[in-house]
């Protein structure tokens, strides 16, 4: 699979990242060369086996339904850039 | 052309846990905001989330009940967009391995006016649970948006079908079912003013006869039967006609506007791929064993399928009110509870569906607010049972226990309601009308079957509507026999 310039700023947008022309074009290299990477790892014969979606061989835990979490709103918006009536306020967001 | 419409449904249902799906925070609705956001929901760095048991075994629940394979094995992955509610910049969902995979759920649709209905089974692609965003709460201040992070985290479960619903009435009729059987099987509390139970509703139109699926649109967060009836009705006519004038349908997110009743194009629809889902590498795999699902079995309730069934045959119910009885958990444990109390089945069953029933509506309550409990009801059954009242008189103290004026043989005895059984009472009171009436009681040897009744009419009036009908047409049958 081969990637163009038009694909990076896509997924630079997708990521909120901002990048320049420059720093595109470099990217390109990178993620192609990546890419590459899996295309040789594609040869591999991968039939039957389970698809690995963590590195440990283990089950997750589970945690009791009990709440144990206070409230803290405090001392966690004292770190916030602005609040009003308990909210965290951000620039304005409408669809 | 003839056009047939195609739906499936999305609906996210909020399980009914104390905590958050991934945090020990509370769930708990309506509470100032960020009180209920920890460093979890905030998404602060480093913080790591540990999965909630009880949503598993709500999910577990689910699958049992709509006869689904439970993933032995299922994986949390990151579903990532960009939006202020969502502070980690990605959303906690299942993705290729959902924990609950295909089932069914059998729907009864109404058709015409006189309570018909047929049956159909609708196919449950998956179910999976995934966390809830956050609130914004615009225009509190000018120029911003403020954030509250109490409901990020919230577990949900997304219920998804095949696209097998081919009508408004069949999409109503599963959203309606289902919105019951997850508050039977008690994992969701069904408030959909809260937004405890949201349906995405995929609508696309196909010329009728042919089998390629159109392109769809999807109405977002329908959080009433009405609104969904009328939001697929106005799209289906919008889509047929745009394709009729010639026009295409582009893939696309809708929202219903209840005041104009019409759906309008939200943005168009991003490709799926765009979420870039991974696994969570935060998160192990999900392991269900064999035991685990036997286990949360265990606490099932009887499924109202299964409950039907039972009226039926323990009960002698018929079909149509042993539906009636099991469509919700409140009005079939109402029931249960007042046959439980020494009531017959039959006329508890009438009760029920019948004066308690039009009382709750006219007073827009709900039967687990019934302010005529149903051990009070069973009391009453049991004095229509054993004569004390009649038929009439019960209507009366069901009228009197509602507006809460006392217990069942206070008030019959307060209204002096107490039917009379005595025969010799009775056969007094029946000396004196044939006495009184020897009109009638010549017309009715003359051949005149109208006549008796007259002649039990007159009984019952001299007796003040106390007399015991039955006897008295016994009685009456022997003397002028």
């Amino acid at each position: 699979m081969a990637l163009n310039i038009e694909d990076i700023h896509r997924i630079a947008y997708l990521a909120r990242i901002e990048i320049n022309e420059q720093e595109a074009a470099s990217t390109l290299t990178k993620l192609s060369g990546i890419l590459g990477l899996i295309e040789q790892m594609q040869a591999v014969n991968t039939e039957g086996i389970l698809p690995m979606s963590h590195s440990q061989d283990l089950a997750q835990r589970l945690r009791e339904d009990v709440v144990t979490q206070t409230n803290q709103r405090e001392v966690f918006q004292a770190i916030a850039p602005m609040t009003e009536h308990g909210l965290y306020l951000v620039p304005k967001v409408i669809e | 052309m003839e056009w047939e419409v195609v739906i499936g449904l999305e609906t996210h249902t909020q399980l009914k846990t104390n905590t958050k799906i991934f945090s020990g925070a509370s769930t708990t609705y309506g509470a100032e905001p960020n009180t209920q956001a920890c460093e979890v929901s905030i998404a602060l760095p480093g913080v790591l989330p540990v999965l909630n048991k009880e949503a598993v075994e709500c999910a577990i629940k689910f699958g049992l009940a709509v006869d689904a394979d439970i993933a032995p094995r299922s994986v949390f992955a990151r579903k990532n967009y960009f939006y202020p509610d969502l502070p980690k910049g990605y959303q906690i969902s299942q993705y290729e391995l959902p924990v609950v995979g295909k089932g069914k759920l059998t729907i009864q649709v109404p058709a015409g006016k006189h309570g018909e209905a047929y049956e159909k089974t609708i196919h449950i692609t998956r179910a999976h649970l995934e966390e809830d965003a956050g609130k914004s709460v615009h225009g509190a201040v000018e120029g911003m948006s403020g954030i509250d992070l109490n409901r990020a985290g919230t577990p949900l479960l997304e219920i998804v079908t095949e696209p097998d619903m081919r009508s408004a009435a069949e999409a109503v009729a599963y959203a309606k079912k289902l919105h019951e059987l997850v508050q039977w099987i008690g994992i969701c509390d069904g408030n959909m003013q809260e937004g405890s139970f949201r349906c995405d509703v995929n609508v696309s139109v196909r010329p009728k006869g042919t089998e390629k699926l159109g392109t769809r649109r999807e109405i977002k967060n329908l959080n009433s039967f009405k609104f969904m009836q009328q939001a697929i009705e106005y799209e289906t006519q919008w889509q047929i006609d745009t394709l009729e004038d010639g026009g295409k349908i582009q893939q696309a997110t809708v929202l219903f506007n209840p005041d104009t009743g019409e759906t309008r194009a939200m943005r168009s629809k991003e490709e799926a791929n765009d979420y870039r889902y991974f696994p969570d590498p935060d998160l192990l795999p999900l392991v269900v064993s064999d035991e685990d699902k036997a286990r949360v079995r265990t606490h099932m309730p009887e499924l109202p399928e299964a409950m039907k069934a039972r009226f039926e045959a323990a009960h002698g119910l018929s079909s149509y009110d042993a539906a009636t009885l099991t469509a919700s958990r409140g009005t079939a444990d109402y029931f249960t509870a007042v046959v439980q109390a020494g009531a017959e089945a039959k006329p508890a069953a009438n009760w029920v569906m019948g004066a308690l029933s039009a009382k709750l509506n006219a007073e827009e309550k709900v039967i687990t607010d019934s302010p005529v409990s149903a051990a009070q009801l069973a009391q009453l059954l049991k004095r229509i049972q054993d004569n004390t009242i009649s038929n009439n008189a019960a209507k009366q103290v069901f009228e009197a226990l509602w507006a809460g004026e006392g217990d069942v043989d206070t008030i019959i005895a307060a209204k002096g309601l107490k039917q009379e059984s005595d025969t010799g009472a009775i056969e007094a009171i029946i000396d004196e009308v044939l006495n009184a009436n020897p009109a009638m009681v010549e017309e009715f040897k003359a051949g005149k079957e109208k006549a008796f009744n007259a002649l039990v009419g007159q009984a019952m009036k001299a007796s003040k509507g106390k007399a015991n009908p039955a006897q008295v047409n016994e009685i009456l049958k022997k003397k002028l026999g």
